[in-house]
Formats: structure tokens, sequence, C-alpha cells
């Protein structure tokens, strides 16, 4: 199987690799999927006081699209408002890499992230939307 | 000077040995009779040449040359032993035994006959370093058992099941023992006498040979053992296996085997050796590696390792001028990850980080170096990207937390 340039070169140079601290006030994290599936993406969130996303930081357990499209939706999502990023559809991701359609699940995941990290960003605030997935993985 | 790509993948398959291309080629243009053709020089000459290549192939494993019938590989050879013995004995009983690390060649055919209402197989469970234990075999064989079908060693973690003591047993009990030999064949000594198998499968392209050709060994005496054919037509290999015979790729696999027959002690000894640099270059380097298999009762050339925070397809991403295999999920067809690496009883997640790395004939103490300062780093710049790895070094159990998918 062949990969894409796209996924080749956010593959060899991720994009916005790293983690801010968690107890930031302003931070919202979104870690999604599961070990045993082969897939983790954890993706974070700087989000100023009128809900713009200033930066992004991604980690992820995967294969190479995986890892391709989290370092593409840290790029992705920064400067956007946080309800333009809840609007963004894992298909774009898609089109962006070229991912064939055994991959498609690896940008459904990254899509997941940024919900979940921005649904975990209200939360914090409290003022947690009700229609946003509260499925950001919880240390139980 | 090192040349790349490396190929490093000598169980999926092996380079064909230059000594065996040049044995073969006569047989493309010059000699290129039918062996069954018997009233002209073209035919004897191709018969007279098969007949060559049946001695050798017979004399590496211990059997007489009229007990090999060719194939077209190894799978063909388990559907025939499995499929060829459940039909020919069905009056005697119906219960198959073998274990869940087999090959798909194995596991598909049981498959295949329990759907079918012709068998009931018994699928043995594995130890952590996959083994089967033979008192296993023994409890579960019943008076209705036909077969019992034991591959020789695995093909993801190399290890070599106890196949003397399997083959002990079943002879006492009269049982005819299968065993699915591709991996052990030229590898290890194979003897179908002294470790009492009945049926054994081998291929060619495992051994440097030709890739298209393989062979059965079916016992002709103490017991004679009968199966029905798969395939019917013109009644070749004492019918047992109808159609022409591959006479190049015959050719090839009988001089591969008798390479690999000569070679054996000191391949087998260079391999090992190799094998234990490229395992100290990765376990003296990187923590939380874990060799999967067992640690001595394996395949001189077969290392399989999982890392654990990292995925084995990102992984091999990483070193893409080093050819290995993965038992990640993203590297199979069936999106499952290694149904092996997952008998073991290991984490799920190990599955995934599981990287197969073959070692051939053909492979050198520099490519090993190189390879294994490649997959050293890697598996560091990778780790620093895992957020498992993280959390791991944050001291939180991977085990403890509800994961979300």
């Amino acid at each position: 199987m062949a990969y894409s340039d796209k996924v080749l070169d956010h593959y060899n140079n991720p994009r916005n690799v790293g983690s801010f601290a968690k107890d930031d006030a302003n931070v919202g994290t979104g870690v999604v999927g599961a070990p045993e599936c082969g897939d983790v993406m954890k993706l974070q969130l700087k989000i100023t006081d009128d809900g713009v996303i200033e930066d992004a930081k991604f980690k992820t357990f995967g294969c190479g699209s995986a890892i391709a499209s989290s370092s593409y939706v840290t790029e992705l999502v920064k400067g956007k408002k946080i309800d333009e990023a809840m609007a963004i559809k894992n298909t774009l991701i898609v089109k962006e890499l070229n991912l064939p359609p055994v991959k498609i699940h690896c940008s459904v995941l990254a899509e997941d992230a940024i919900k979940a990290a921005i649904s975990d960003w209200k939360k914090r605030r409290g003022a947690a939307s009700p229609a946003a997935p509260a499925d950001k993985a919880q240390q139980g | 000077m090192l040349k790349t790509p490396i190929y490093m993948d000598n169980q999926a398959t092996t380079r064909c040995d230059p000594r065996v291309v040049e044995a073969m080629l006569p047989y493309f243009s010059e000699t290129f009779g039918n062996a069954a053709s018997r009233n002209h020089s073209f035919g004897w000459q191709a018969e007279e040449a098969v007949d060559k290549a049946r001695n050798q192939i017979a004399a590496l494993i211990g059997a007489k040359s009229k007990e090999i019938i060719f194939t077209s590989g190894a799978t063909e050879s388990d559907n025939l032993a499995i499929k060829g013995i459940v039909e020919f004995y069905r009056e005697k009983g119906n219960h198959v035994i073998t274990c869940v690390t087999e090959h798909k060649a194995v596991l598909d055919s049981c498959r295949a006959l329990e759907r079918l209402g012709k068998a009931s197989v018994t699928y043995l469970p594995v130890d952590k370093y996959g083994m089967v234990d033979p008192d296993a075999v023994r409890n579960a064989i019943t008076d209705k058992t036909v077969l019992v079908t034991i591959m020789y060693a695995n093909n993801e973690i190399g290890t070599v099941h106890p196949i003397r003591e399997i083959g002990k047993i079943a002879k006492e009990k009269g049982i005819i023992f299968h065993c699915d030999a591709v991996q052990a064949v030229g590898k290890i000594p194979v003897d179908v006498e002294l470790d009492q198998i009945d049926l054994l499968s081998m291929s060619g392209h495992k051994i440097y040979g030709p890739k298209g050709v393989g062979a059965l060994y079916v016992r002709s005496k103490g017991p004679r053992v009968r199966l029905s054919p798969i395939i019917d037509g013109g009644g070749h290999e004492r019918g047992m296996r109808s159609g022409t015979l591959n006479v190049t790729g015959i050719v090839g696999f009988g001089a591969a085997c008798e390479l690999s027959g000569k070679e054996m002690p000191e391949e087998a000894a260079r391999l090992k050796e190799l094998r234990s640099r490229l395992q100290a270059g990765i376990f003296e380097r990187l923590d939380e590696v874990y060799l999967n298999g067992h640690p001595t009762e394996r395949l001189p050339g077969n290392l399989n390792v999982s890392f654990a925070y990292v995925e084995g397809e990102s992984l091999l991403m990483g070193i893409s001028d080093v050819a290995v295999s993965s038992g990640s999920a993203c590297t199979s067809a069936t999106l499952e990850p290694s149904y092996v690496i997952r008998s073991l009883g290991v984490n799920e997640e190990l599955a995934h980080s599981s990287i197969r790395f073959g070692l051939g004939r053909f492979n050198t103490a520099e490519e090993v170096d190189y390879v294994s300062d490649r997959v050293t780093r890697e598996v560091k710049r990778l780790r620093e990207m895992s957020p498992l790895y993280e959390m791991a070094r944050e001291g939180i159990d991977l085990k403890s937390v509800q994961w979300k998918s």
C-alpha cells in the first residue's frame, strides 16, 4: 500500500507534537480511541476566553494515517472559533490527506478528538454545552 | 557497501538462491517435456529430473522418494492433507485436533470441514510462548479422532512445538499425524521417522527455492496413509494430486532442499548469531520491548518483538528501507491484529505493536546493525509522539483507563 505524499509529509514532519499543562484552565484535552484498537489520539486545544483556538498540540499512538490526521487537524483548527472547529467533518481530512477507504476511521477519530477537546474545555469552564458529545476518555 | 532496501522478511518468502536458479534454467526451454509423457525422450528426461528432485526432497526429511506428492505449495498441501484424510476416513470418525496458532491454510481448511458438517474440530490453546502442550493433545483425543494436525514451527513467532512428543502420542493412539512444516524444513532437523509424522507439508519458496511449488509427504508404511484427492484429473502423483507437474519448479525445489540440508548446521548457527546481535542491539537500547515466542525453542532466523506504546504499521513506515512485517491490524487484510500474538495472552495493544524480523541466508551483520539502529531511533521518535508512552511515564496504569472508541 502506498502512502500519499501528504501523509508521508505529516508522518515525517509532524506539526505541533507535544502537550500543554492539563490543569491550564484555557486548555481542553480530548483523548479518543483505545490501545486494543491500535489507535489513541490525544488532542489539546488552547482556547481564549472568547472561544478562539489559539494553539493546538497532539500525541498519537496509531498508524501513519492516524498520526497524519491528527497532525493536520492541529494546523486546521488554529485560529478557528470553537463552533467553526466543531463543524469540521472527517471528509475534509480524508480529502486533504488522500486517505484510502481502509483509513477513513483515522479521520473519524481526528474529528472526534476535536469535539472531545472542545467539550472538555467547555466542561472545565463550567459551561458544558448539552450538544457536545462527552467522549473524552476518563481515567477510572 | 550496504544496499537498501534491506530484505528481512524471510518467513514470508525468500530470495531464490542463484544456485537454484542455475539448476532450473535448462528446464524452461531445453528440457521442457511433460513428465507424464511415457513414449518419448522429452518426457523421460522430465521424469528423470522430477525423480532426482523427489530424492533430494525425501532425503531432507528422512522419507522415501515415492512418499513425496508434488503440489502447488503448502496451502494446497495443507488442504489436501486435512480434507483428504477427513474425507477418506469418514467412516472411522470425524474429529480433528489442531491448535489456535496454525497457519490459515490449516485453520480455514478445518473451518470449511466444520461448515460442511464433515468434521468437528478441537482448537487447542497455546502457552505464553506459543507452545502447545502434548498432554493437551493426548487429552483431546476421542474414539472419533481421525487426525491431529500441528505445525512444526510457527511462521510469526518462530516457536517450535514439541513435535516428537506429539508424534509419539498420535502413534500410540493410532491417529494420523499431519504436520505443517513449512517454516521448519531446511532450517532445523526434521525427520518423519524420528518425529513419527504421517503427513508433512512443505514449500519451495521458504527455503530459497521458487514459488508455486510444494509437496506433501504421505507415509507409505507403518501405517500406509490413504487420502481422497481434492483435485481430480489425470491421476498423477499416485492418484493423490492430478495435474501436469511443474517440472522447472520441482527441479528448483529439489536443488533448494539439497542445499538447505547440506548447509543447515552452519546456516542455523550463523542465523542464531545474527539474531542475538539484532536482539541485543534492540533490547540494550530500548526499555519496554518484549520478545514474542519461545526464548530458546524457536526458529534460528526469527525474532518477533513488541515495542510497547508504538503502533506497528507506523514503525514500519518509519523504517521504510527495511522490509519486515507487523502483527498490527493496519497491515493485515482483515483489519484484525495478529491472532497468533493475541493467543499468547498478552495485552491486545502489544499485538498491534509487534514486528517480525525474518533473518535469512543473504542477511549480513552489517544489515543487522543498520536495522537495529533504524528501529531504535524510530521507536524513540514515535514514543515521543505517543500519548500512551506519556501516560505510562506519568505513572498512569493504562489498564485502569476506560477508553472510548
